[in-house]
Parts: structure tokens; C-alpha cells; sequence
């Protein structure tokens, strides 16, 4: 193999499993080491600085970056990376201090931004500092998209929410809310210097079976719903319910009719439970809160007597892979089930709409009716029109939302200055070197043994009273100390310098989990077999160094380093050393 | 400074026909300098046992006095173990040995320990032939006091105190030879591809085996111009040829051409197959063995790998022709065959 090129940010970046995981690129390992440091305000803002709504995502963030976790692989639970976030904001003190100064003079470019959820707001928090006028515009009655419509405050609290959103509005934004934007074109005719969409996927899927239409008012899109229950056009739900779909849609829908009044209330999915969408935790609190989940149930018809709905009918069917994996649901042969119920909440899925974007104005769209947008710089075929969100690619989450708005921050910036969109700012790296004496470091070494912490829970008689009681309490700080500690700060990497090392072998012995080897050099595939351990986990990379004077190379697998410092602690000469690594993406106006 | 080793190892560690992971086979945390050549042999040992699937607890470990001394505390955690006085380890692993013949003598030396104030004892335990693997981790100075010179260390030596050294060194590998005994190795801490090869077969031959493994003092004895640090030694050595050891259960797969291979079927049916680049050794020949160490030394060069090697050695038990069962075993039946049997003998020599 050739010699590992660490001068490139991208290879010490996906050593940070969680950050490199991270749509938005969060510098974890920064974070959890002040949270350890009781540095909340400090940690927090290292979270606003790249997520934007720590204490929303704190609560509710789909965290891709915890099954990146290196904690998996060489333990079983990740770090609560997610729940340590909503320890900063909890403890944060006042950030008013820390927050971008916006400027009164503006610099004579005006925007707008179609919807004001997620991924809106971070566009706005990125350019509003820069001087532009922004107007937003919104048919909610306040900003926060779907985060406010959708997410049930049971776990987001309304306060949580409004506390993050605001400091956005509050950023000398015009908002338009409670206002339908009917026509893009209308919009580009106010002489925009660019528009940005971020209308979300707002459509719920329905489930067309016979009977649908006789079951009338008691079957609803979960979406709509959910949305009705927040903004308190619903204040109840019958006894019996019936959600059908296997995703976090689903789970909101049966949590939310547990506290509407629902007593029998029961999800069915067509899948195998291991195969739902609905995250792991989602399920858990869902069956905690005593919803049964009926999996490999095909719906298959609406039962209406006297013209009222009295239950659904399912077929049960089991999930056959094919070698590819892929799955064909094959019907048992069991008959139909019958379930009982006063209302359905299809919670099967969403789409996009773009009835409001006429397609004469230069906006192509493609496949699925769906904008044709660029995947790095989210400018669509109208130059001056960008996507971002699940407007862009479809449903997906918070905080892909979040990283969408900022690159389209970035290309709007581009944009409106006669720069290139393509011309994408490199991100900000340092390494700077742990060592704080002989075989010392400045950040925590040593590896804590515990256990994944659990997040306490308000007692079950209270959440299910009231939708707005918080389940999760949260970690106190003791043991979100605790947790923290967990963390193997994976930022700080272990960076070898060849022309130092004296072969001594004392890095390989010393290494807990065999990390280190120095053999003859070979390609990669005969490497990765002939390592201390051997290397299988393909994802993660190896570093090679140059040839040493015995005519080895050294080559450390990255997959399951502890970060611990061990090697560099017995390296008589300090070829190994320890060095903290920054990573930080570019954002609108920052580049050098 | 770290204090403890984490507990999380790979998890794809290779485990042994006990089950037993590399890990079950480590000991405490190193207390020895950083880069030490003693924790790299340490290192060997390790994956020797681990490799021979032997169960810890028949395995133990002895020593004298110094850092090489201290190092059976950071492997085989799980093993027998004495930290016996400077340099009387051999007369203990003799009294144990003859004690209970079913351990696996372990016995962990420095230059120090083994060439200047156990001299005594070691020529003794080679001459005995006794039944164990006997490992010098030879730095060539006092490394726990100091750094020294010490009686291994080659003439004109010049350590990290600036001074050459006045005496011929002693050649622990040679002395051994020529004191009878029937396993001699030598190689190099940072060498791992050679020596845990040897240990293996140090560890399967009945008898006396002896590997001096060079061993730098990185603190003391490390700099360019002395022959024990790593620079020199890799300027310096020269294999005999390299060793392959085959457990007993493992097929022979591999053919090579005649004469340069041997093949020495071991006392428990494993085989060692040595592979010799030297032309004019050979190894199970005392005469020739003591020779081309000799050559290489009078050249300035370091011979290592196997040097020399008794198929037909007979160890200490079997010279005594003591009782199968070890002693420790015996009942106080077995020991005091009572007054009948008393006056039998009496008889007999009457
Ligand atoms: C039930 C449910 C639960 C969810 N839970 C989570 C969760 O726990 N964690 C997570 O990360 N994600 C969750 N999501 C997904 C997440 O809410 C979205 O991915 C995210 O909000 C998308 O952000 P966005 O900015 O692209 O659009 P949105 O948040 O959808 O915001 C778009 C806004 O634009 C408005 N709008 C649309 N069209 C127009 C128009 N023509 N004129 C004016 N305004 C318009 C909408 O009303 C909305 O306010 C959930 C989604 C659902 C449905
Ligand atoms: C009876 C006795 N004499 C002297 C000493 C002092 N002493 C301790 S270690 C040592 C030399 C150790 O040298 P070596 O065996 O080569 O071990 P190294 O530290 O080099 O590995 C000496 C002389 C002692 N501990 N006991
Ligand atoms: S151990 Fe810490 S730094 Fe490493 S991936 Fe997990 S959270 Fe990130
Ligand atoms: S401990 Fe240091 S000098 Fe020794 S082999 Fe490792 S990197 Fe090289
Ligand atoms: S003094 Fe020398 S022999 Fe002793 S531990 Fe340090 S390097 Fe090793
Ligand atoms: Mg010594």
C-alpha cells in the first residue's frame, strides 16, 4: 500500500466515527469533553455552531452518529451522544454573549425562504449575520416546521422549542406566517437576489382499500392528524385505535392517542418487527406505554357496518430474503384477522408536493415529480432558486435538514457574490499535539468500563395523563458526567512519524486491542490478513507508513484504537504521539 | 501516565484450543522503561503460550533480581510465579522441578543475574541437564541499577555513560554449549518472527533449553556505539536460518528441498523444521555448533536462530530415574514404605 496521506483532512476526519457519521458534521468528542469539563455553555455552543437546535436534537435527533459509535465495536452501546447534547442545553448558562453580532447596515442582497422548518432557519442563521435582508415565509403559525407540527411535545416540549426557533426569528428576519405561498413564480417576481425552498415533504400517504371511502371521518393521515393534535383542533381520539405503518410516524401517532383517550390502542405493520423503520428507542417507548406492535399483518380491508367503521382486516404473511436480501412478504395461508377499532391513523409514509411551483419558471423537475437539485450545492435548474430539506431529496430528519441548509447557505453566499457554486470552501482542521509532560495529556485517557447510562423517565401514570408532560427526564449531571466518560475521544488521533521510530515493538505489545503492526508491505487485501488482528471491518481505514529501516511499514487499523494513548506512553522516542484533531465544516462567510 | 490497561481487546482475537484469547495469557502493566527490549519478549512469551494452548496454571515462571527479573510480572498473569534472590532462580526452579515434574518451568534472567552473580548456579542447572526453558533477556548492563556494565558486554563497548568497556564479554550462548546444553538459541526482543518460533520449541524440548535474547536497555545501554543497543544488533546479526514450529495436530504441508531442511520430531510429537541459510552449521552437532558461533563472533557478528539442538537429550529426571508421579503427589504411604520394607534394604546392604 502506499503511505497513508494524513495531510488530507478527510482521513484523520473519519476517524471520528461519530462526527464523520454526523449529516452536519458535530465535533462530538469536542463537546462531551466540556460537558465532562462542566463547560455547558461552552459545549453548547459547539453544537450551535454546527447543528443549530442542540436542545430540539438533543431530544428527537435520529442520531446516524451513534451506530458509527466506536463504542459498538469494541463494547455494545454507543455513547449517548444524543442525550449528552440535551445535557449542554439543559446546564447551558446565558449565550447571548457567544451569539453572531447582526449587522444594522445589510448588504443589499435579499432572500427568501419558503417555510420555516429546519432546514429554512439554518439558512437564515447562517446569513443573517452576513447582512442579508431575509424574509420568511411560513403557513404555520410560527416557525419551526414540522419540528412544531409533528413532533409531539411529550418529547419536545413547546419551551425547548420555541427557545431555539426564536433566536433564529430573532435575527431581524421578516416572517410571514400563517400564509400559504401559492406560486414560486410570484415570489421571483418580488426580485429576489435568490429563493430558497424548504417546504418539507407535507403529503401523507394514504392506504386506498376497500371500504375507505364508507369509513369516512374515522380514518385519517397520521400527519395530518399529529398536526391537528398540535396545533389543538383534536382534543380526543376514540378508545380503540389502530395505526398502521412500522415507522417514527407510527410511533407518534400510537404514543399520541394513548394520551388523546385511546386505551386499545395497536400498531400493525405489514414488516417483520426487526425490519420497521421506526428507530429501536422509538419501539421501546411505544411498548413501555403498553401499545402491542402486530408485525407481518398485511392491512387489507376497511370493516364498515351501518355505515360505521368497526375494524380492519390483515392478512398474515411471513418474510422471505432472497440472496440479494431482498424481501417478498409470502402469505401464510392463515385466513384474515380481524381487529377491532372506532378509528385508523395511516401513518405509512409521506410525499413531496410541488403544486405551488409552476414549471415554466426554469425549476426542472424529474423523476417522482421531484425538483432536479444538485447534491452538493442544492442550486436547482433556476440559478437563483435552491432546495434544501426534505424538500430537496425527500423525507429524512432534522438534521440532514440542517446540513442541507447550510451548504445551500454557502451556494447562496457564492451566488449572490458572482462566485463560482461549485467552488466549495475546504472544511478548518488543526492537530495539535496532546502532550502535557512525559507520557501526560492534556485530555483524559484512560477508558471507562461502564456500561451505557439510561436516560430516567417521568413516571407512566403522569406522561400518559397529559401529551405535554416530557417523558424523558434527561441525565443529571452527575451521571451525564458519567457518560461522558464513556467517550473515547477518537479525535484525538494517534499520528506517526517514521523517521522517530527505532522498531522497538513496544507500541504493538502495549496496544489493547492490537491495533499496530509492522510487517512487509503488501496490497491491502493481503495487509488486512496479516495484521496483528486481523482487519475485517472494510469501513474503516489502515494507515501505512513509509518504509523503516528494517524494510517494514508500519500499519495501524483504525477500526478499534481505543484512543487510550498507550502506544505513545511506551514509545521511547515519541514516533507515536497523541493529537487532537479539528474538524470543522465551512459555513456561509467563513472561508479564508 | 497510564496506570491500567484497558480492558476492551479486539474482538476478533484468535482463541486457542482452551478457548482462551491472547489476553488470558497477559499480566499486569509494564512498569519497565518505555521501549524497554524486555517487554517486547514478554510480548513473545505471550503469544508462545497462547499459541501452544497451554493452560496458564501449568506453566511457572521464575526469576533473580533486575528489570529482566521483574518483567514475569507483566505476563502470565494466571501462572505460578517466584521472584526468588539475585541469581539463585536456577536452584529454586531445581527444587521445584523435582518437586512436581508437571509444570512448565519458566525461567526469566538478566546478564546480571545470569553471568555475574549467577554464574554459579547456571553453569550447575545447564551442566544438570534440567527439564526447562531458560531465557536470558541479555541488555548487556545493570539495567535496575543503573546501567553498569555488566559481564555480557562485549569488549570495547561503549554504553550510554561514555566509557568502552575493558573485558571480553562472556557468550552465554558458547558457555552453555560447552557446559552440555541441549537446546541453544539466541535472537532478539525486536525480532518476533524469529523468536517466538524458538520459544515454542524451547518450551516442547525436553531438557535444558537456553535463549539468549538480546535485549536493548533503552535508557542505559542504547546509543549507537554500544553492541547490545538495536542499531548495532541489526547491523550485526546473522541468522543460522529460521524456524517453523509445528504443533503436533497441524498436517505438514510444506515440502523443502533436502539438506537445507531439517525436520526434529519434539518430545510431544510437534515438529520443529529449520531452514538453514548457514551452510557450514550444523545444528545437532556440538562440536560444529560451538565453531560457527565462534567464526561469527571473531568476525563481529551476532549469531542467532538455532544453534544447536540434542535429539537424544536425557533431563534431569530421567538421569535420576525418579518416580513418574511427581513428588508432591506421593502420600505418606508412598514416602514411608514403613519398617518392613526399612529392613529389607538394611539387609540388602548389610
Ligand atoms: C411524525 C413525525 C415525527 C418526526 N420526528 C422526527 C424526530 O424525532 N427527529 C427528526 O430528526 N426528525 C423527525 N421527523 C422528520 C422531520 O420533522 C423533518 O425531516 C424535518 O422537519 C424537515 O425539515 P424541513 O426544514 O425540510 O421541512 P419541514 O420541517 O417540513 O418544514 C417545512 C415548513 O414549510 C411549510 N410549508 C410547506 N409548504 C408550504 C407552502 N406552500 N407555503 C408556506 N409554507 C409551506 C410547512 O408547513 C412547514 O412548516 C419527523 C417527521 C414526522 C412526520
Ligand atoms: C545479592 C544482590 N546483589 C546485588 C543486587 C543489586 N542488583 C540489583 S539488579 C542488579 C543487576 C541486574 O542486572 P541484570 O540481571 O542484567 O538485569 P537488567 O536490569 O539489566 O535486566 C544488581 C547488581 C541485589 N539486588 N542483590
Ligand atoms: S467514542 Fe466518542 S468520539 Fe468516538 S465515535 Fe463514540 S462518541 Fe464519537
Ligand atoms: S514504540 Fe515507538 S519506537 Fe517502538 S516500534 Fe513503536 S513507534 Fe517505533
Ligand atoms: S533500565 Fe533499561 S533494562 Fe531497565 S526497564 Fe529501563 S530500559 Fe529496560
Ligand atoms: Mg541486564
Amino acid at each position: 500500500m502506499k503511505p497513508t496521506d494524513i495531510k488530507n483532512p478527510e482521513y484523520f476526519h473519519k476517524v471520528v466515527d461519530c462526527q464523520y457519521a454526523c449529516p452536519a458534521h458535530t465535533p462530538v468528542p469536542e463537546y462531551i469533553r466540556l460537558i465532562a469539563a462542566e463547560r455547558y455553555t461552552d459545549a453548547y455552543m459547539v453544537n450551535w455552531q454546527s447543528n443549530v437546535f442542540p436542545g430540539i436534537l438533543g431530544r428527537t435527533c435520529d442520531r446516524p452518529c451513534e451506530p458509527a459509535c466506536r463504542r459498538v465495536r469494541v463494547e455494545e452501546e454507543p455513547v449517548a451522544i444524543c442525550r449528552l447534547k440535551r445535557v449542554a442545553a439543559d446546564n447551558k448558562g446565558d449565550i447571548t454573549a457567544f451569539l453572531p453580532k447582526i449587522p444594522a447596515k445589510k448588504n443589499g442582497k435579499r432572500i427568501a425562504l419558503i417555510g420555516a422548518g429546519p432546514a429554512s432557519l439554518t439558512v437564515a442563521r447562517d446569513l443573517a449575520p452576513l447582512g442579508y435582508s431575509i424574509d420568511i415565509y411560513d403557513n404555520q403559525f410560527a416557525g419551526g416546521g414540522m419540528m412544531r407540527s409533528q413532533i409531539p411535545s411529550f418529547r419536545l416540549p413547546a419551551g425547548v422549542l420555541n427557545e431555539e426557533v426564536e433566536l433564529i426569528l430573532d435575527m431581524g428576519l421578516t416572517v410571514t406566517f400563517d400564509t400559504e405561498v401559492e406560486s414560486l413564480k410570484e415570489i421571483l417576481d418580488k426580485d429576489y437576489d435568490a429563493v430558497f425552498v424548504g417546504t418539507g415533504a407535507p403529503r401523507g400517504r394514504g392506504l386506498d382499500l376497500p371500504g375507505l371511502k364508507e369509513a369516512g371521518d374515522q380514518v385519517h393521515l397520521g400527519i395530518d392528524w399529529l398536526a391537528s393534535v398540535a396545533f389543538e383542533h383534536t382534543d380526543a381520539i376514540s378508545k380503540k385505535v389502530l395505526v398502521l405503518g412500522g415507522g417514527n410516524t407510527a410511533m407518534d401517532c400510537c404514543r399520541t392517542s394513548r394520551r388523546m383517550g385511546g386505551e386499545d390502542v395497536r400498531v400493525v405493520v405489514r414488516s417483520p418487527f426487526e425490519d420497521m423503520k421506526a428507530s429501536p428507542w422509538e419501539k421501546e417507548d411505544a411498548m413501555h406505554e403498553g401499545i402491542p406492535i402486530f408485525d407481518n399483518h398485511v392491512p387489507k380491508e376497511y370493516v364498515v357496518e351501518d355505515g360505521k367503521l368497526i375494524g380492519m382486516k390483515f392478512e398474515k404473511v411471513t418474510a422471505e430474503y432472497d440472496e440479494k436480501g431482498k424481501r417478498s412478504l409470502i402469505p401464510t395461508g392463515e385466513g384474515w384477522v380481524f381487529m377491532e377499532a372506532d378509528v385508523v391513523l395511516m401513518a405509512i409514509g409521506q410525499d413531496n408536493a410541488f403544486p405551488w411551483i409552476e414549471r415554466d419558471i426554469g425549476v426542472d423537475f424529474g423523476r417522482w415529480d421531484m425538483p432536479k437539485v444538485d447534491k452538493v450545492t442544492f442550486q436547482s435548474t433556476n440559478k437563483k432558486v435552491f432546495f434544501g430539506g426534505d424538500a430537496a431529496f425527500g423525507p429524512e430528519n432534522i438534521i440532514t435538514a440542517v446540513a442541507h441548509g447550510h451548504q445551500a447557505a454557502v451556494s447562496i453566499d457564492h451566488f449572490c457574490n458572482g462566485k463560482s457554486v461549485d467552488d466549495r470552501p475546504p472544511p478548518f482542521t488543526n492537530l495539535v499535539s496532546q502532550k502535557m509532560g512525559v507520557h501526560e495529556w492534556i485530555y483524559d485517557n484512560a477508558v471507562a468500563d461502564d456500561k451505557r447510562y439510561i436516560v430516567p423517565l417521568a413516571p407512566l401514570e403522569e406522561t400518559l395523563k397529559d401529551r405535554l408532560v416530557e417523558v424523558e427526564l434527561g441525565f443529571d449531571e452527575d451521571t451525564g458526567y458519567k457518560e461522558a466518560e464513556r467517550c473515547l475521544n477518537c479525535d484525538v488521533q494517534t499520528v506517526f512519524e517514521e523517521a522517530r521510530c527505532i522498531e522497538c515493538d513496544a507500541c504493538v505489545d502495549i496496544c489493547p486491542t492490537d491495533c499496530i503492526t509492522f510487517t512487509a508491505n503488501g496490497r491491502v487485501g493481503t495487509l488486512r490478513e496479516h495484521l496483528s488482528a486481523p482487519a475485517k471491518n472494510l469501513d474503516q481505514d489502515l494507515y501505512v507508513s513509509r518504509i523503516l529501516p528494517t524494510k517494514r511499514v508500519m500499519v495501524k487499523d483504525e477500526d478499534v484504537c481505543l484512543h487510550c494513548g498507550l502506544c505513545a506512553e511506551r514509545c521511547p522516542t515519541a514516533a507515536w504521539d497523541m493529537q487532537q484533531f479539528m474538524y470543522n465544516v465551512a459555513k456561509a462567510g467563513q472561508e479564508a | 501516565m497510564s496506570y491500567q490497561k484497558p480492558k476492551f481487546r479486539h474482538p476478533d482475537l484468535a482463541v486457542n484450543e482452551l478457548g482462551f484469547t491472547k489476553a488470558d495469557y497477559e499480566g499486569s502493566l509494564s512498569t519497565l522503561c518505555a521501549g524497554c527490549g524486555h517487554d517486547s519478549i514478554s510480548g513473545s512469551i505471550i503469544r508462545a503460550c497462547h499459541e501452544l494452548s497451554i493452560p496458564p496454571h501449568k506453566i511457572a515462571k521464575l526469576s533473580g533480581i533486575g528489570c529482566s527479573s521483574k518483567s514475569p510480572a507483566y505476563f502470565l498473569g494466571k501462572s505460578h510465579g517466584f521472584n526468588s534472590v539475585h541469581g539463585r532462580m536456577p536452584s529454586v526452579v531445581t527444587g521445584a522441578a523435582m518437586a512436581n515434574r508437571d509444570l512448565l518451568y519458566l525461567g526469566i534472567s538478566g546478564d546480571g543475574d545470569t553471568a555475574s552473580i549467577g554464574m554459579g548456579q547456571f553453569a550447575h542447572v545447564v551442566r544438570r541437564n534440567l527439564n526447562m526453558v531458560y531465557i536470558v533477556m541479555n541488555n548487556g548492563c545493570y539495567g535496575l541499577t543503573k546501567g553498569q556494565d555488566s559481564a555480557t558486554a562485549d569488549e570495547g563497548s561503549v554504553s550510554k555513560k561514555g566509557d568502552p568497556n575493558l573485558f571480553a564479554g562472556i557468550d552465554l550462548a558458547g558457555l552453555a554449549l560447552q557446559l552440555g546444553a541441549t537446546f541453544v538459541a539466541r535472537s532478539f526482543s525486536g525480532d518476533k518472527e524469529q523468536l517466538i518460533p524458538l520459544i515454542k520449541a524451547a518450551m516442547t524440548h525436553r531438557g535444558f533449553a537456553i535463549i539468549d535474547v538480546i535485549s536493548p536497555c533503552v535508557t542505559f545501554n542504547n546509543n549507537p556505539e554500544s553492541t547490545k543497543s538495536y542499531e548495532f544488533f541489526r547491523d550485526h546479526a546473522e541468522a543460522t536460518g529460521t524456524v517453523d514450529f509445528v504443533p503436533m495436530r497441524e498436517e505438514i504441508k510444506t515440502r523443502y528441498p533436502a539438506g537445507s531442511t531439517h525436520e526434529v520430531t519434539m518430545h510431544d510429537g510437534s515438529v520443529i523444521r529449520l531452514h538453514k541459510t548457514s551452510q557450514h552449521l550444523d545444528p545437532f552437532n556440538r562440536v560444529s555448533a560451538m565453531r560457527v558461533l565462534d567464526e561469527h563472533r571473531i568476525k563481529g557478528d551476532i549469531l542467532t536462530g538455532l544453534i544447536y539442538l540434542d535429539k537424544n537429550s536425557q533431563e534431569l529426571h530421567d538421569v535420576m530415574q525418579t518416580s513418574q508421579r511427581p513428588l508432591n503427589e506421593l502420600s505418606e504411604d508412598d514416602l514411608c514404605p514403613g519398617n518392613r520394607l526399612l529392613k529389607n534394604i538394611n539387609a540388602a546392604l548389610r
